[in-house]
């Protein structure tokens, strides 16, 4: 008989997390039982309050980083806290465009169209469970590119995403496009990690363990059978293909983009980046490395039709959260290559890039949430011609945005991009490198078409016009503009601190 | 009995579930196919957990339970919502989100 070991938490590690839950619990108790009137305003100050907590708490055991926690199935890391951080940092600024609340939906169970829903809008019957939701979420975000271990690493990824499915539910207008784009989400999702699972399963076949060294160890003894380890690998990374948007499995992000809440989609389509890259990053560096020629091949082929499809399609959208919804399929193949490089050069860059994109994102979203007409967000690009001409600001704010999508230099975009081509290329992947410098050419070809739609076109008058931001919005819009520039005229501090700092404890 | 059988049990089911997510119309229906691929990735997880002797994989199957019934309440409540304004559960009427 064996002795139960009661297993050790190391609760200043896990801080960072337990605070995002517990803020959460506590959005879930004001929603239950503070009157209506102080909902609104006391969620937004506790969600900020318990990000900024979490930060802080981040920033407090910076020092013991590599170390494990909570038997091992957490690795606290250089990388895995600059993740953190990211995420941290970008669901703050999203959660300030969550603040908007004429985006959501009053009562999310009011039927479309009925006299309930009306009521509900002119008696401002408001629930505000957006919040915990995005913080349940960004618990499960700020948890999956830590995990090292299988059944972690899959609560988690449920943690991050049915929130989500959810969020993108709650649009105030055209409610049936958005609870549309929460079905294709659910559904989707829920297919991509049952698939997730039946890689855990394999994976778990092949080791006889679920933590990420017991695989690495299994891996360089090559114990296993290695079909286990193959299907392993397959199923495992298309349930974090999914999440990223690659290719193959990219089919949800164009529609769930397009009828989620603008908000929600700047959250979602930034922070489950960070994350999904974060977690993917991880397990291949530190679990499948010494397995490379398994699947690196797939993946490098992933990454081409990646960024070749992502960039070319995008041409064709005349719907700008469309546009960005492609430009994102392109960004995650850009990514890839951070993955596939498996060098400490491909690990800062990805870093670097998906703190970059993350909040250039999140600016680029928010501009959307301005341009409006009577019935809601105007969305069509051909009405967005001449933008420029009567809101310069929102118009230049956006474009800068677009900029550094196409990675033009002295914004971020250029240095992510330039960053992560260069480890491509070290790891000796030339067919990367070209492709993703040729797809971001043909991508500066749309981006700079909206630049030029919205300065160089005569504004058309159909009631389209730029709302005045609310203070949220605006401290979301310029934050990330400075950011988005700050980082691509003086990025040394920030590089040289992704270097020193970012490694996996293997 | 030999114990592989289990996995091509499990595969099967697996695969039954996936192809029913194809093809199947109605969100419920395609929502109980996702499930029998997590039942079936549980029953592999078991199968491996007895073939491998150690006890790993009975706690995953544990954990997956738990998940999957969280997944039921969300998944329900949007296509219960889903179909309180169309009366209809069918994914191919949802399809405003083309263009």
């Amino acid at each position: 008989m064996i002795d139960f070991v009661s297993p050790t938490l190391e609760y200043a590690l896990l801080a960072p997390m337990l605070i995002v839950l517990a803020g959460a619990l506590i959005g879930v108790l004001i929603e239950a039982f503070a009157p209506r009137s102080a909902r609104a305003s006391s969620q937004l100050f506790i969600t900020l309050a318990t990000l900024a907590i979490s930060l802080a708490s981040l920033i407090r055991v910076r020092n013991s980083a590599s170390t494990t926690a909570a038997m091992e199935s957490v690795t606290f890391d250089g990388a895995g806290m600059l993740l953190q951080a990211s995420i941290l940092v970008i669901s703050i600024i999203a959660v300030l465009l969550l603040a908007d609340q004429e985006n959501f939906t009053a009562l999310a169970s009011t039927l479309p169209g009925s006299d309930e829903e009306r009521t509900s809008l002119q008696k401002d019957l408001r629930v505000t469970e957006i919040y915990p939701l995005t913080l349940f979420a960004v618990a499960g975000m700020l948890l999956f590119p830590l995990a090292t271990d299988l059944i972690t690493l899959f609560v988690a990824l449920e943690m991050l995403s049915l929130p989500l499915y959810l969020l993108a539910g709650l649009s105030r207008r055209r409610r049936l496009m958005s609870q549309e784009a929460a079905l294709k989400y659910f559904l989707l999702g829920a297919f991509s990690s049952a698939f997730f699972l039946m890689g855990v399963a394999y994976l778990y076949g092949y080791s006889a363990s679920t933590t990420f060294a017991g695989i690495h160890a299994a891996v360089i003894g090559s114990t296993g059978n290695d079909i286990y380890l193959l299907l392993g690998i397959a199923f495992l990374s298309i349930g974090l293909l999914f999440k990223v948007g690659a290719v193959p499995f990219h089919a949800w992000s164009p529609d769930v983009y397009q009828g989620a809440p603008t908000a929600v989609t700047a959250f979602m389509a930034a922070a489950t980046k960070v994350a999904a890259f974060g977690a993917m990053l991880r397990i291949f560096y530190v679990s499948f490395a010494e397995a490379y020629w398994q699947w690196r091949p797939a993946l490098i082929a992933i990454a081409l039709i990646t960024m070749v499809f992502g960039s070319l399609v995008a041409i064709a959208q005349r719907d700008v959260k469309r546009m960005l919804a492609y430009s994102s399929i392109a960004h995650a193949g850009f990514l890839l290559s951070g993955v596939i490089a498996l060098n400490k050069t491909g690990l800062d860059a990805s870093i670097f890039y998906l703190f970059a994109y993350g909040v250039a994102t999140v600016g680029a979203f928010g501009v959307v949430t301005l341009v409006r007409d009577s019935a809601g967000e105007v969305t069509d690009l051909n009405r967005w011609s001449g933008l420029g001409k009567r809101s310069p600001w929102v118009a230049t704010a956006f474009a800068g945005f677009l900029l550094a999508f196409a990675g033009i230099p002295l914004t971020s975009g250029f240095i992510g991009k330039f960053s992560i081509f260069s480890a491509a290329y070290e790891s000796g992947s030339t067919a990367i490198l070209i492709t993703g410098v040729l797809s971001s050419a043909i991508a500066a070809f749309f981006y700079i078409r909206v630049i030029v739609l919205m300065f160089f076109k005569d504004p058309v008058e159909d009631g389209t016009s730029v709302v005045i931001p609310s203070i949220y919005t605006q401290i979301t819009i310029v934050v990330s503009a400075v950011v988005t520039f700050a980082l691509g005229i003086y990025p040394t501090p920030l590089i040289d601190f992704i270097q020193s700092t970012a490694s996996f404890l293997r | 009995m030999n114990i592989d059988n289990y996995l091509y049990l499990s595969a099967l089911l697996f695969t039954i579930g996936a192809v029913g997510v194809v093809v199947r119309r109605n969100a419920i229906v395609v929502f109980m196919c996702v499930e029998l691929m997590l039942n079936a990735a549980n029953l592999t997880l078991v199968t491996f957990s007895r073939i491998n002797g150690t006890l790993d994989g009975q706690v995953v199957a544990f954990f997956t339970m738990v998940v999957a019934a969280c997944e039921v309440v969300v998944g329900l409540a949007i296509i219960v919502t889903i179909y309180r304004s169309r009366r209809s559960a069918s994914i191919d009427d949802a399809s405003l989100l083309k263009r």
